[in-house]
């Protein structure tokens, strides 16, 4: 029998090694998987390349991760925000290593990491800073800049439900990542509110299939 | 002493050219006064790129749901018949050329409709990019919503930007507090101004050449 479910956190994020790129779902506090994070501060892994489309919203979740020192370098569309004292402290301390990507970019090379894409032309930042050095193309009479794609050892991402075969649905506007970096990540975690049985899922509104999830772990035990 | 638009005058004026059936992008800040201005008999499907469509307006206070957010991170609603998708989609929404319209706050946009509004290369200053270029190269037309001049009185409207480029040639129409123009091959043509100006003191004021008249 199959069974992806975890019973622990800890167990859940188990074999995250130093120096492994963990890709982190959520657009802000929506969808950001705040229980794996703290069992991955808690486990230990160091030398981190994270990506996230932000980089820490207060103190809580991806901003403890870097306030506890282990990540080494952030890929991210948009670090700077209200809240992000955390992340704005290590980036001026020269501490933490930062690759700026267009928002579209980065959910795009994620996606074509997880279907097995070696890159892509695309217009967005052609003409700016975030192209330089880029190789560009003209396709058609429109400027292209080629961007590669982003693989990751891990995704530890946030739905509201999911089986013990991974598969699994999510809630509103916290969806937005999940699914991309479930596809792109060797070991995909997702902590899930509530693990359900097989054939409780309705096939037709299943939006991450299992295949492409390794682990899920119910987030409150 | 010029008459000028006031924010809601200019974000009025763009909903007026937002038709029924739009796909429409609001940007951050300023543009996203405009949803006030949608004729409640007009429908217009608002996206949000953290993966909304039909998005709604701000929930009453106590019905606020942190799963349910807009781009700027502000708790929102969705209308009957929206629907919620992943990044990639959403992505894909606004760089596939879907949208039919985005409205962008803006530093600067030159002659040739350059914008730049995501940085503003001061040293010491943290990057931050977001959805800014995916959606000014992505919709079918680019509105920019902005002041004319700067609060130092400098033309925000400049021949070349200064500022980092968010997109190359990508802008289709300004709206600022003196004027609303349209950006053409042949240069900047003057759809509106206040009442009152001349060309001469817009063009005084503004420092990419405009159109005569």
């Amino acid at each position: 029998m199959i069974d992806k479910t975890f019973a622990t956190l800890a167990d859940a994020v188990a074999g995250i090694h130093d120096g492994a790129t963990v890709m982190i779902g959520g657009f802000g506090n929506a969808g950001m998987p705040s229980a794996l994070i703290a069992a991955l501060i808690e486990q230990g892994a160091r030398d981190l390349t994270i990506v996230n489309n932000n980089a820490g919203n207060g103190e809580t979740g991806l901003a403890a991760l870097l306030k506890a020192k282990r990540v080494r370098k952030i890929i991210c569309s948009f670090p700077r925000q209200a809240d992000s004292q955390v992340f704005d402290a290590l980036y001026r301390a020269g501490e933490i290593e930062l690759e700026l990507t267009p928002q579209g970019n980065l959910a795009e090379r994620i996606r074509a990491a997880g279907a097995g894409i070696g890159g892509f032309f695309t217009p967005t930042g052609y003409g700016t800073l975030l192209a330089e050095g880029k190789e560009t193309r003209l396709i058609n009479g429109r400027h292209y800049v080629f961007e590669e794609p982003i693989h990751a050892d891990f995704a530890l991402i946030k739905a509201l439900r999911g089986d013990r075969w991974g598969n699994l649905v999510y809630r509103k506007a916290a969806r937005n990542f999940g699914p991309i970096m479930a596809m792109a990540a060797k070991t995909t975690i997702a902590q899930v509110r509530e693990v359900v049985a097989l054939g409780e899922l309705d096939p037709e509104v299943i939006v991450t299939p299992g295949i492409f999830v390794q682990r899920v772990v119910q987030e409150a035990i | 002493m010029m008459n000028r638009y006031s924010r809601d005058q200019i974000a009025a004026r763009v909903a007026q050219d937002i038709p029924e059936g739009a796909y429409v992008n609001l940007g951050i800040g300023l543009p996203t006064q405009v949803a006030n201005y949608l004729p409640a008999d007009r429908e217009i499907f608002l996206h949000s790129e953290n993966g909304l469509l039909g998005m709604g307006p701000a929930p009453a206070p106590g019905d606020e749901d942190e799963d349910l957010i807009n781009a700027g991170k502000q708790p929102v609603t969705l209308l009957t018949g929206g629907a919620y998708f992943h990044h990639g989609d959403s992505f894909a929404m606004m760089r596939g050329g879907h949208l039919d319209i985005c409205v962008l706050g803006a530093f600067q946009v030159s002659g040739g409709g350059d914008l730049a509004n995501w940085h503003t290369g001061a040293p010491g200053a943290i990057p931050a990019v977001g959805g800014a270029m995916d959606l000014a190269l992505g919709a079918k037309q680019v509105f920019v919503m902005m002041d004319h001049q700067t609060k130092t009185g400098e033309s925000k409207i400049v021949q070349q930007c200064s500022y980092p480029l968010t997109g190359v040639a990508c802008v289709h129409r300004i709206y600022t507090d003196l004027a609303v123009l349209d950006v053409t091959p042949a240069g900047l043509k003057i759809v509106q101004m206040v009442d009152g100006l001349s060309w001469e003191e817009l063009q005084a004021v503004t420092d990419a050449p405009l159109l005569p008249l």
